[in-house]
């Protein structure tokens, strides 16, 4: 496997080989047992786009598992201001290190990026397009709530059309035979390409504008930001992001084992009332980015990870 | 009404190029991915909708004084793939070309997607655009994956 650009990128065993390995990894990513397998490797961090938790979670990832990490710093401070190109970037960045993950604002970037270099790339997202890593901590929260992924009822609410998370999941989830409900805004629905590529693959897609009519059978709800970077208008985003508020009192008639998800960050879409509930996924799933990219290092850089992981405490 | 009949409703070129078997009414898209237009100094003639045996009806072009050359019938073959192109010198078929739309389209046109990575010109790997399907037409680029919007694409001649 050369990168990780999109989940077309892995097979539904590998998706599965991958999530086992993590669950093996928890105990590392909680630094309860020191297991320096990427000791002497280099993460070179390139974010042309703000991120917190996706940056932060790699660079978590590497270092639990004894590696470095080289961060590209301030796009507004490095050699991009000056207009290098992202090609010359990369050479550059490919000679420095041994694994690239990249975020940049221009879809089909992480594709470019691998075609320019040696060492394999992990999309951690490029523009509207896909954030594979983001899908694989969601399949592992949804795996460990569940035990399964297969045949799930899952509603993914809010700005759907922006959105990439939500636009990688949705692929992924059809992939396992889940039934997908779009609940969002007219104006964020999920853009139509999608939807019928998705019933191209035999996906069950509902779409509604009714969040809470939707919540009563699903397995999982997924929230997402109103973005507001998306909008060109103030009046338009300000319309938009009152739309999907969910609060502890919409959650009475949900099912009992039901969890709510978000990419965080969060701004007014799921109320702190939510938090204390058993339905609350969210701060599990950030800290399961670093489980997944753990696995997905060590996979893309064909380190194999122990079938059983033990001792070695700190 | 013959074939023959058709070609004749303009007059046999010297030199120059007759692109024939055009589909019907995308002889304007044609010279438009070709770059052909006011501009232009040679002499063009262009029928639209005549009738053919193999296509019901059709569309012919022919430039005179000027023979396609190979980046000319890569774009030609975005919009009529099937199109039958000959070069004529001293009133006589020298040569006939063909098209050629193969997997993939390299460095013909550029991603019609507005916030594709390959939208900033500096950057020096391939433009690529994979086809999808051939009839209709469908392309999406090999970078942002997005759906090509084929009527744009003359914009985007490299």
């Amino acid at each position: 496997m050369a990168g990780l650009i999109t989940m077309d990128d892995l097979t539904n065993e590998q998706i599965l080989d991958i999530l086992g390995d993590a669950e093996r990894l928890l105990p590392v990513a909680r630094g309860e047992i020191y297991l320096p397998l990427l000791q002497g490797r280099i993460l070179g961090n390139l974010f042309f786009e703000p991120s917190t938790r996706t940056r932060m979670s790699f660079e978590t990832a590497m270092k639990r598992l004894g590696g470095d990490v080289i961060n590209l710093g301030d796009v507004k401070t490095s050699s991009v201001v000056k207009g290098e190109t992202l090609y010359d970037t990369i050479q550059m960045v490919d000679g420095y290190t041994d694994i690239i993950a990249m975020r940049h604002p221009r879809q089909g970037a992480a594709q470019y990026a691998q075609d320019a270099a040696r060492v394999p790339i992990l999309n951690g997202g490029d523009g509207a397009g896909h954030h594979p890593t983001q899908t694989m901590l969601d399949l592992f929260t949804i795996k460990q709530a569940h035990g399964h992924l297969d045949g799930l009822r899952v509603v993914l609410a809010g700005d759907l059309r922006y959105g990439r998370t939500v636009h990688s999941l949705s692929h992924a989830l059809v992939r396992f035979g889940c039934d997908l409900i779009f609940a969002s805004p007219d104006l964020l629905k999920m853009p139509e390409e999608i939807v019928s590529d998705l019933r191209s693959h035999g996906a069950n897609v509902t779409e509604t504008e009714d969040l809470y009519g939707s919540m009563a059978e699903a397995d999982v709800v997924y929230m997402t930001r109103i973005q507001k970077e998306r909008f060109a208008d103030e009046d338009e985003y300000a319309r938009c992001a009152g739309a999907y508020k969910l609060h502890a009192r919409h959650l009475s008639e949900v099912k009992q084992d039901m969890i709510v998800m978000h990419p965080l960050p969060r701004v007014d879409e799921i109320d702190p009332s939510v938090d204390k509930t058993r339905h609350a996924r969210y701060f599990e799933q950030a800290f399961n980015g670093v489980v997944a990219r753990m696995a997905l290092l060590c996979r893309l850089l064909g380190v194999p990870i122990p079938a059983k992981i033990e001792g070695g405490a700190l | 009404m013959s074939n023959e009949h058709s070609m004749r409703r303009v007059t046999a070129i010297r030199n120059g190029t007759v692109i024939d078997h055009i589909p019907s009414g995308q002889a304007m898209r044609v010279l438009e991915m070709l770059g052909i237009g006011a501009s232009t100094a040679v002499p063009v003639s262009l029928v639209m909708n005549v009738p053919s045996k193999k296509m019901g009806s059709k569309d012919i072009i022919k430039v005179e004084d000027r023979e396609l050359n190979q980046s000319e019938l890569d774009r030609l073959a975005l919009v009529a793939p099937d199109a039958h192109v000959a070069i004529i010198r001293a009133y006589s078929v020298a040569e006939k070309l063909t098209i050629n739309l193969g997997q993939e389209v390299v460095n013909v046109v550029r991603c019609t997607f507005s916030n594709c990575i390959t939208t900033n010109l500096r950057e020096p790997q391939s433009h690529r655009l994979k086809v999808v399907q051939r009839d209709p037409l469908q392309l999406r680029c090999h970078y942002c994956g997005r759906p090509q919007n084929l009527s744009e694409l003359a914009n985007n001649v490299l």
